[in-house]
């Protein structure tokens, strides 16, 4: 409890880097936040809990939390295998399919909703095809978790792969020497080394699916209690003139994300210590 | 694609390593990965370029000689100029401290950091309009001092620093973390001064992940809509970026300036793609001396 | 280190607020009617003995727009979907209250209404509100919450209920009830109906109903008129709060004097709106008007009293929306 809040060592730039972080936080994230917390302060405790207890903010809160973290779910085993296939596999075309994985960073939101959207509407292309099947993807919760894969889909790839490059060989050879199965040794010699860099991808997937807006709004259907994201009730909210409100379920989304990622940094910090890096 | 020879370099015999998936493992695993971002990523990037040029070239490129659409371009450009440096130099001032000091907290900080990640687009521009809207304290007074910040550049530019906040700093963090201390420790040791260690030890170590962090920060600058929506004021020729003109087009059923302009912004995120996917080639000794020291 | 590029970069990208520069922020489906009617007016201004003005326009979801006016966005003349959306600015202390007063016709150059879009051959057999609330009907509207268009749609749907012996209420409801996607503005719905090929009928403005038409394929849809609509009237004010000086009131008052003149009426007249003067209007475009019975907002109460009612938090579109 007595150790000081920073301790000494002898590497130099201390008081510049934390010094322009700390700007930085300010400037960008703390005093833009604080905004937020004043006007929802503002708007007084009673009020903010009103206007989060109905059903229709729990209906769309529950509806962006449970697919998004659907969405993350998929992108964790989707984003291993392609990290996988990336490093360990050459086949013609892994440059391209490399490139593509970022894509989803590059697509401007709308544009990716809307074409998502003409490819999965009943008319689309692929849309159509499921349609057959009796399926339907846009305007429905398929729609949405669809978009949110979409823009959470490179992470999980880009923080696993430089960790399977680093993997050294004889940590496997080793393994499969001592009489493992490959399948032993995937799970328990290369899963556990790639879970802290897999979880932040997952954390960053996750996060991000949550407060997205511009791409989903277009194949959500947006109807309440079925297909409306909390991010809409926002816009709802603001088009009323109605800032408090509006503030207020900001703020909730707000404590959702940051106490799911405060956990999984902690379990990742955690995780990383276990193993024995740091 | 698919009926690519599969080979590993080095390893590549008759018989299986013990250190291989089976070929139908294998098989199946680049079949999954190919094929859903075939269906994820592929097919919307076609439907992007198909709409672009269903009216043949001549029709994308004169719509975006258009005075709205040359505005918009140099005005998504200046933006990424002023916001990915600003990132950068965060990232590793971030990357720095919380990687070379030990201090309490740290889950926090990093938190805080990821946290625009997790803020909606929509709720960052809000948080912007509260802090520098004409009826803010701050804002009211920077209105009056001929200072606009919200519907302005410096508007923009905060929102998009704000959502591409956390791409630098979190590609340096597990890095550095990886790499240790030691190297810079024994370069100190040696009498080398702080920018000297940063400058030959830590700066080559990263600039990998300093380069993708960057260049992944700028593809995403570039294309922000939701915050920016919010802040800009969306007029044409002033404040309407590159997405937001889209939209614009879009709803004037002007739906070949729209994905034209589309397919441009996809096209410059893609260069950026490219030149890393290019540098990564050419420096490929380099890098694999790096990765393996 | 941050502001000071920033402020720089305005200097060099947006010349400096001269007396002869005006920004109009508008509604979505003014794009095309303001971008000539900019045009005409320039010329006009200019033939007069003036120097050419600079005229921006902004267009998205009325009330964003309206929102963005009150936290600092630098218009001198908003030409909106709703007035209530002015009463707001209004509120906000940027223009006086008695603003609708000041032009004539409400300070509305040009009105609209509702209609149907409705596939080609109408094979659903819809004639008017009465039938969207069958059974298996898909009714495509926007949001009345984010779009303004929509609140007509719903004000319309109502007025029809009231004439018609119904219980408004609970017949607004069974519509909605009918709604599968719910778009956040009347260009998304547009969208959703004629390219994406969803439901069966769009409640539309008159005038984005022609434009469809006009740009999507006469052929693959019918606009259906129904027994009663609403008059939609869009108004437009001076903002007197961000008039920089004499010259730019003068250039402003001249803007919105010349939406009157029958050149910029006709021009009203040919995207589809109803306007009042059609002195110059080609006959053409007047006369593919049908006539329908036309509620006015005043006499279901007035945005004042309305707007809270209906749309408010908690209002009856809550009420009889979100109830199971």
């Amino acid at each position: 409890m007595s150790s000081p809040l920073v301790q000494r060592t002898a590497m130099p730039g201390l008081g510049l880097s934390a010094g322009i972080t700390l700007f930085m936080l300010t400037l960008v994230v703390f005093l833009p936040i604080g905004a937020l917390l004043w006007k929802g302060a503002a708007f007084g405790p009673a009020a903010l809990w009103d206007t989060i207890n109905r059903e229709r903010v729990w209906a769309a809160l529950w509806l962006s939390f449970r697919l998004s973290f659907l969405a993350a779910c998929f992108n964790l085993v989707f984003g291993v295998i392609v990290a996988w296939v990336l490093v360990r596999y050459r086949f013609a075309g892994r440059r391209i399919v490399d490139a593509a994985v970022d894509l989803p960073f590059a697509l401007p939101t709308a544009v990716a909703g809307i074409a998502l959207t003409a490819l999965y509407a009943p008319n689309g292309v692929l849309g159509g095809l499921v349609d057959d099947l009796g399926w339907r993807i846009a305007y429905t919760q398929w729609g949405i978790w669809l978009a949110l894969v979409f823009v959470g889909l490179p992470f999980v790839t880009r923080t696993v792969q430089p960790v399977i490059e680093e993997i050294e060989a004889e940590v496997e050879e080793a393994s499969a020497t001592l009489g493992a199965s490959r399948w032993h040794t995937l799970r328990h010699v290369i899963a556990p080394m790639l879970m802290p860099a897999a979880l932040t991808g997952f954390a960053l997937s996750l996060a991000r699916a949550v407060g997205e807006y511009g791409s989903v709004i277009f194949i959500a259907g947006n109807i309440p209690l079925r297909t409306e994201i909390a991010p809409l009730l926002i816009v709802i909210q603001l088009e009323e003139y109605n800032y408090g409100a509006a503030a207020a379920i900001g703020l909730a989304m707000l404590a959702i994300s940051f106490t799911m990622l405060l956990a999984i940094n902690l379990i990742q910090i955690w995780s990383r210590r276990r193993i024995g890096h740091v | 694609m698919f009926d690519a020879a599969l080979h590993k370099p080095a390893t590549s015999t008759r018989f299986r390593s013990a250190t291989d998936e089976s070929p139908a493992a294998r098989w199946a695993l680049i079949a999954v990965a190919i094929g859903g971002l075939a269906l994820l990523v592929g097919a919307p990037l076609v439907i992007v370029f198909a709409e672009a040029l269903s009216q043949g070239w001549a029709a994308a490129v004169a719509s975006l000689a258009s005075r709205d659409a040359q505005s918009a371009i140099r005005l998504t450009l200046l933006i990424t100029a002023i916001a990915v440096p600003l990132n950068a130099v965060f990232g590793i001032a971030a990357a720095w401290f919380i990687t070379k000091f030990d201090f309490r907290g740290k889950a926090f900080l990093i938190t805080l950091i990821d946290l625009p990640f997790s803020v909606s687009p929509v709720v960052a521009g809000l948080c912007i309009v509260l802090l520098f809207g004409a009826n803010s304290a701050i804002g009211g007074w920077l209105v009056a001092s001929g200072y606009p910040i919200v519907f302005a550049v410096p508007g923009i530019v905060l929102a998009t620093v704000f959502v591409t906040f956390p791409f630098v700093a979190r590609e340096l963090i597990p890095v550095m973390i990886e790499q240790g201390r030691a190297e810079e420790e024994a370069a100190l040791t040696l009498g080398a001064s702080g920018w000297r260690v940063f400058r030959t030890v830590t700066l080559p170590n990263i600039r990998w992940a300093l380069l993708y962090g960057t260049l992944l920060c700028t593809a995403r600058a570039m294309g922000e809509f939701g915050a920016v929506a919010v802040v800009s004021g969306k007029i044409r020729g002033q404040t309407a970026t590159m997405p937001i003109t889209i939209e614009m087009f879009y709803n004037e059923y002007l739906s070949v300036a729209a994905f034209s302009m589309a397919a441009l912004l996809t096209g410059l995120a893609l260069l950026t793609l490219l030149l890393k996917t290019a540098l990564e080639l050419r420096h490929a000794d380099q890098l694999a001396a790096v990765r393996r020291h | 280190m941050f502001l000071r590029p920033a402020a720089f970069a305005i200097a060099v990208l947006a010349p400096a607020a001269h007396a002869e520069s005006l920004l109009n922020v508008s509604y979505d489906p003014t794009r095309e009617l303001y971008r000539e009617f900019n045009e005409a007016f320039a010329a006009h201004w200019q033939a007069q003995g003036n120097d050419a003005p600079q005229i921006e326009t902004s267009h998205g979801g009325s009330g964003a727009q309206a929102r963005s006016v009150i936290d600092g966005l630098n218009a001198q003349v908003v030409t909106l979907a709703l007035a209530s959306d002015v009463d707001q600015i209004a509120a906000s202390g940027k223009l006086p209250e008695d603003w609708q007063s000041k032009l004539p016709h409400n300070s509305s150059p040009y009105t609209s209404t509702i209609v149907f879009l409705v596939r080609d051959g109408n094979p659903k057999g819809i004639q008017d509100w009465g039938d969207l609330t069958a059974e298996g009907v898909e009714v495509i509207t926007p949001n009345p919450k984010t779009s303004g268009g929509a609140r007509w749609n719903y004000l319309a749907a109502w007025a029809w209920a009231e004439k018609n012996d119904r219980d408004p209420a609970e017949f607004v409801g069974q519509i909605f009830a009918n709604v599968p996607v719910l778009d956040t503005g009347a260009r998304g719905s547009t969208t959703t109906f004629a390219q994406r090929g969803i439901g069966d009928v769009l409640l539309a403005w008159e005038n984005e109903a022609y434009l469809a038409l006009a740009e999507l394929g006469e052929d693959q849809f019918d606009i259906v008129v129904p027994s009663l609509s609403i008059l939609a009237e869009p108004p437009v004010a001076l903002v007197e709060g961000n008039i920089a000086n004499d010259e730019q009131r003068a250039l402003a008052s001249a803007y919105l004097d010349y939406l009157y003149t029958p050149e910029a009426q006709a021009m009203a007249f040919k995207h589809y709106y109803r306007a009042w003067d059609d002195s110059a209007a080609d006959p053409e475009d007047v006369a593919r008007f049908p006539d329908l019975q036309l509620v006015s907002i005043d006499e279901l109460g007035g945005w004042a009293k309305l707007q809270p009612e209906h749309f408010g938090d908690g209002g009856i579109f809550d009420q009889i929306y979100v109830a199971p």
